[in-house]
């Protein structure tokens, strides 16, 4: 009987969390909205890491002048097209 | 309680099928509502959720089975094969993956843990991609989850329950032994996230960089854990095995390295990608060879295919894993074969003096070390297609080979950190490894001025190499630090703080070269100069080892009682006094432990020395050298009152009650003991000095330590990105660049 | 940066040639390829020519060149012996019973050796005896997934 019990418990839970999605109407492109923010947050978080790792190989000696300039203006130029991205999203400055 | 967990195994593989189908609809879906209203969103929020439901369920599934271990329910058939009520607690709830059985629920378990904890924090930053991983992820989990539901279930029940359980293999009862398992589980699981990032972001089309940094982490944990893993096993085969060895290129510990090889190319070659935009293919070819490689790992320990001190005979499993594995290798093939338009490079290889062509030379070596590791290991079966005649290959054919492979490899773990990118100077080559090649040639000299060492070249080689890493990279911190004053103004340690902070990545990597340089170092020590002998001491006896006086003090022995109150088992072992170069270094203890045989069929007293035996190795470790020991007592003297106590008590145990028996019995087993203890024979015992070998473990903690930096997760990443915002926005408005 | 460097085949002073990059890529490829091939045969052909045949007692009695390794494989049969001088003396029988191989071994004896375990030891034969090699006697880890199961429903 506890066996039963406690598969009948499982079961029930189961379904609630997995057809929840499917239950749920609103909400959907608030959720989506959610979801391009915050992959532009990570590409953005990303691209500001190769911007300081370009400028601290530049500084240990392994990237040229020239070669750190010619990354980092192309890297800061693709930073600043994705915040254009996220001010568009968010509908604010950053 | 057997019905239930039953029933869970069943319900995660229902979870897992449904997942798959859910999250292939929903991302094959178009835009907007479909039939029912539901959007291709939602179904795929829904294959989500069942990743998350089946972590749940397979956590109640493996409680059940915790549970029974914990209260020694015998009538799970598991829980009577593989523990006792003797069995001490913590080694109880181990137990629970000392089985087949056991072993699959905890690999889909920790599975369906680390899907779930991929997918909460990445799905929204690869809302095409995810769906798909989702379906591979459960597409392994519904493979295990099938194999525990229709071919090995851990929920058999004992028919009839016994009273007693059989209790744990002695040699698994050793914490390390315990963990070991979980960590290569582990290991394997999580380097199934970035193998179905990979596949999601083949079928999408989606080959940039962005699955890469996603699953990142993923692929760094799963690297610690593997690794962590071996190194366990390692140590384990060190410190507790007869043998006094930590490798012997056994089937089963190469099957746990070769994805740990790829896995390791991996993470070097995806960062050429991230900068340079190039080997996109040999990216998603490493991936997917490191996910195959782990599933063929855990084949290869179930299947029985190959001789192996872990072989478990053959098992109903070996069909299965098969057909898993071709399956995910002709996949891989079609796929990767489909879109290698999408995946040409972006860039060149400017020159072969580049930290490109470094890391490109690495992952060669990497991939070169574990195509000599795979052909060593099936060669069984190789030699077996070709010639007809099963034949093996031995460690000194595995040294060849990994010993020249494994020195290129430490050495550009100095060259990579150094060398600039696209194309090196002359100039940039002289300043970039003038200290490490210094500090090379400081090592060799002084090695050579010491002596002994040049006759072991390749020794003497890894520890130039070694000496050249941790020059390079004190280098690179030296170098760092001062161009992070140069950026802030910081005092030496805030900057080398702040240095490491804000580049975790770089210098948790530099770290864990410097412990694998470490590592390596202590290898060729322990190898090269290692003295091992055989000796056969009477007490009082000495003799002379690796520098060490022996001296076999006097003898040990003991009965062992179990938590209950039972005897457990017999110690028969030896005291040895060390000295070395005039000096008093204390003791060690050595002894090997007796279980008695569940055979009825042996005698009482004989069965205690045909069951199970352990060694207890005396161990002097140091930072600079080890003393090894190992008694094999020589108990054929005690043969003769061993025969002669089984034959009384046979013939006593329709004569006396139970209790006056056991009690009769343990008074003989105490007089045998103090017979061995007041007159014992010679005892031989095998004695190891290896210098160096703490190294191994050092490094190996070193390394961990820089794979945990690297996974650290970041801090102040708020007031970089509004200072980065503003110097970029200035940037735009100005058109110029800006210096953060 | 300076001048750049190049690792041309050509490197003649100043004016040196710069070689067509498809070419440089195509020798690189060409060299590199050649070297992993001639590593991959060196390692295919000494596998087979150090490799050790593996060989059941039985195949063993059959046919055994004196002073040739073999990998023999089988269990252990009650009854073997520890001598004073650290010598173990033991038999191996085929998997399935059939041939018995007596075998004198110095070296590491691994825990799990008893009677009836799986073992696995390279031997050379001398005379008409098999003499273990130093350290290679390997016993199977006998319990992790065990054979014998209490019976299940």
């Amino acid at each position: 009987m506890p066996d039963l019990l406690l598969v009948v418990v499982v079961l029930a839970l189961v379904v609630v969390v997995v057809t929840a999605p499917l239950r749920a109407r609103a909400g959907a492109e608030e959720a989506e909205e959610n979801a391009v923010r915050a992959e532009l947050e990570a590409a953005r978080d990303a691209k500001y890491r190769e911007i300081r790792d370009a400028e601290l190989d530049h500084r240990t000696g392994k990237l040229s002048e020239a070669d750190w300039r010619s990354i980092d203006r192309a890297l800061r130029a693709e930073a600043i097209e994705i915040l254009r991205r996220l001010d568009d999203v968010t509908g604010a400055p950053r | 309680m057997l019905i239930a967990g039953k029933a869970c195994l069943i319900l995660a593989l229902a979870l897992s099928v449904y997942g798959i189908a859910a999250s292939v609809y929903g991302a094959t879906r178009p835009p907007g509502p479909g039939a029912g209203g539901w959007t291709g969103g939602q179904w795929v929020a829904s294959g989500r959720r069942a990743v998350y439901a089946l972590a749940g369920v397979l956590l109640a599934a493996f409680a059940i089975l915790e549970l029974a271990f914990l209260r020694s329910d015998f009538s799970f058939a598991l829980v009577a094969t593989h523990s006792s009520t003797t069995t001490p607690l913590f080694y109880r709830l181990a137990a629970a993956w000392s089985s087949q059985e056991g072993s699959l629920l905890l690999w889909v378990l920790l599975l369906s843990l680390w899907s779930s904890l991929l997918l909460r924090l990445t799905w929204r930053r690869a809302r095409e991609i995810a769906p798909w991983a989702t379906a591979v992820l459960l597409g392994f989990a519904a493979f295990f989850s099938a194999l525990i539901v229709f071919l090995e279930t851990p929920f058999g029940q004992a028919l009839p329950a016994p009273a007693e359980g059989v209790g744990l293999n002695p040699l698994l009862r050793h914490p390390s032994m315990m963990i070991h398992p979980p960590m290569l589980y582990s290991g394997y699981t999580l380097f199934a996230v970035p193998f179905a990032f990979a596949v999601g972001a083949l079928i999408t089309r989606r080959l940039d960089a962005r699955w890469i940094q996603l699953t990142r982490p993923f692929t760094l944990a799963a690297w610690v854990f593997l690794g962590t893993g071996i190194v366990l096993g390692a140590r384990w085969s060190y410190s507790e095995l007869g043998w006094g060895g930590y490798w012997g290129w056994d089937p089963v510990e190469n099957a746990s390295l070769m994805p740990w090889l790829t896995g390791t190319a991996f993470l070097h070659s995806v960062l050429i990608q991230e900068k340079r935009g190039m080997l996109k293919v040999w990216n998603v070819g490493l991936v997917l060879a490191t996910g195959i490689l782990s599933i063929l790992g855990t084949f290869l320990v179930r299947s029985g295919i190959l001789e192996s001190i872990h072989a478990f005979g053959a098992s109903t499993l070996g069909v299965p894993f098969l057909v898993l594995i071709v399956v995910l290798v002709a996949g891989s093939i079609v796929l990767v074969a489909a879109r290698a338009g999408d995946l040409r490079s972006e860039h060149r290889l400017d020159s072969l003096l580049s930290r490109e062509a470094a890391f490109l030379l690495n992952n060669l070596v990497l991939v070169g070390l574990c195509f000599v590791i795979f052909w060593g290991t099936f060669f069984p079966l190789i030699s077996e297609a070709v010639t007809g005649t099963e034949a093996s290959v031995g460690p000194p054919w595995f040294d060849r080979y990994t010993v020249p492979l494994a020195l290129v490899l430490v050495l550009l773990a100095g060259v990579g950190p150094v060398i600039a990118w696209r194309r090196a100077t002359p100039r940039n080559l002289v300043r970039g490894f003038r200290v490490p090649v210094v500090a090379a040639a400081v090592v060799v000299a002084v090695l050579v001025a010491a002596g002994g060492v040049a006759e072991r070249p390749a020794a003497l080689a890894m520890f130039a190499c070694a000496a050249f890493v941790l020059g390079a990279v004190g280098q690179e911190l030296v170098r760092g630090t001062r161009a992070r004053r140069a950026m802030a103004h910081e005092s030496v340690p805030v900057a080398l703080v702040s240095l490491v902070r804000r580049n975790r990545q770089r210098y948790g990597g530099y770290l864990v070269h410097v412990g694998v340089a470490v590592l390596f170092v202590g290898v060729a020590a322990s190898s090269a100069f290692q003295d091992v002998r055989e000796l056969r001491l009477s007490p009082g006896q000495r003799a002379t080892v690796g520098g060490y006086e022996v001296t076999y003090v006097r003898p040990t022995a003991a009965l062992r009682a179990a938590s209950n109150g039972r005897l457990e088992r017999i110690e028969l072992g030896a005291v040895l006094r060390l000295r070395r170069d005039g000096r008093a270094l204390g003791a060690v203890r050595t002894y090997r432990s007796y279980f008695p045989s569940q055979d009825p069929s042996l005698g009482a007293i004989s069965r205690f020395f045909e069951g199970e035996a352990t060694s207890e190795v005396g161990l002097r470790a140091g930072l600079t050298r080890d003393f090894w020991s190992a008694i094999a007592p020589d108990t054929a003297e005690l043969r003769p009152r061993i025969a002669r106590g089984d034959r009384v008590f046979a013939a006593a145990v329709d004569e006396l009650p139970p209790a006056a028996w056991n009690a009769a019995l343990g008074r003989a087993l105490d007089g045998l003991v103090a017979s061995y203890a007041s007159d014992p024979p010679a005892a031989t015992f095998r004695v190891i000095v290896s210098p160096l070998v703490a190294w191994i473990w050092l490094g190996a903690g070193i390394a961990v330590a820089g794979g945990l930096i690297c996974l650290w997760p970041g801090g102040t990443r708020g007031r970089r990105v509004e200072t980065a915002a503003r110097a970029a926005r200035v940037a735009r408005d100005v058109r110029e660049p800006a210096h953060v | 940066m300076g001048a750049p460097f190049l690792p041309s085949a050509f490197p003649i002073g100043h004016t040196s040639i710069r070689m067509d990059p498809h070419r440089k890529r195509r020798i690189r490829l060409i060299v590199a390829s050649t070297c992993a091939a001639l590593l991959a045969l060196a390692l295919v052909y000494t596998s087979f020519s150090a490799s050790t045949e593996a060989r059941t007692p039985s195949q063993l009695l059959a046919d055994a060149s004196s002073g040739r390794a073999y990998q023999l494989t089988g269990k252990v049969v009650p009854g073997y012996e520890r001598r004073a001088d650290g010598t173990l003396a033991f038999q191996v029988r085929d998997r399935t019973g059939g041939g018995v191989v007596p075998v004198t071994y110095k070296g590491a004896v691994p825990d799990p050796f008893r009677a009836e375990r799986e073992v696995i030891v390279t031997v050379r034969k001398e005379g008409s005896a098999f003499v273990g090699e130093r350290d290679s006697l390997i016993t199977k880890c006998p319990s992790k997934f065990s054979e014998a199961k209490a019976e299940q429903t």
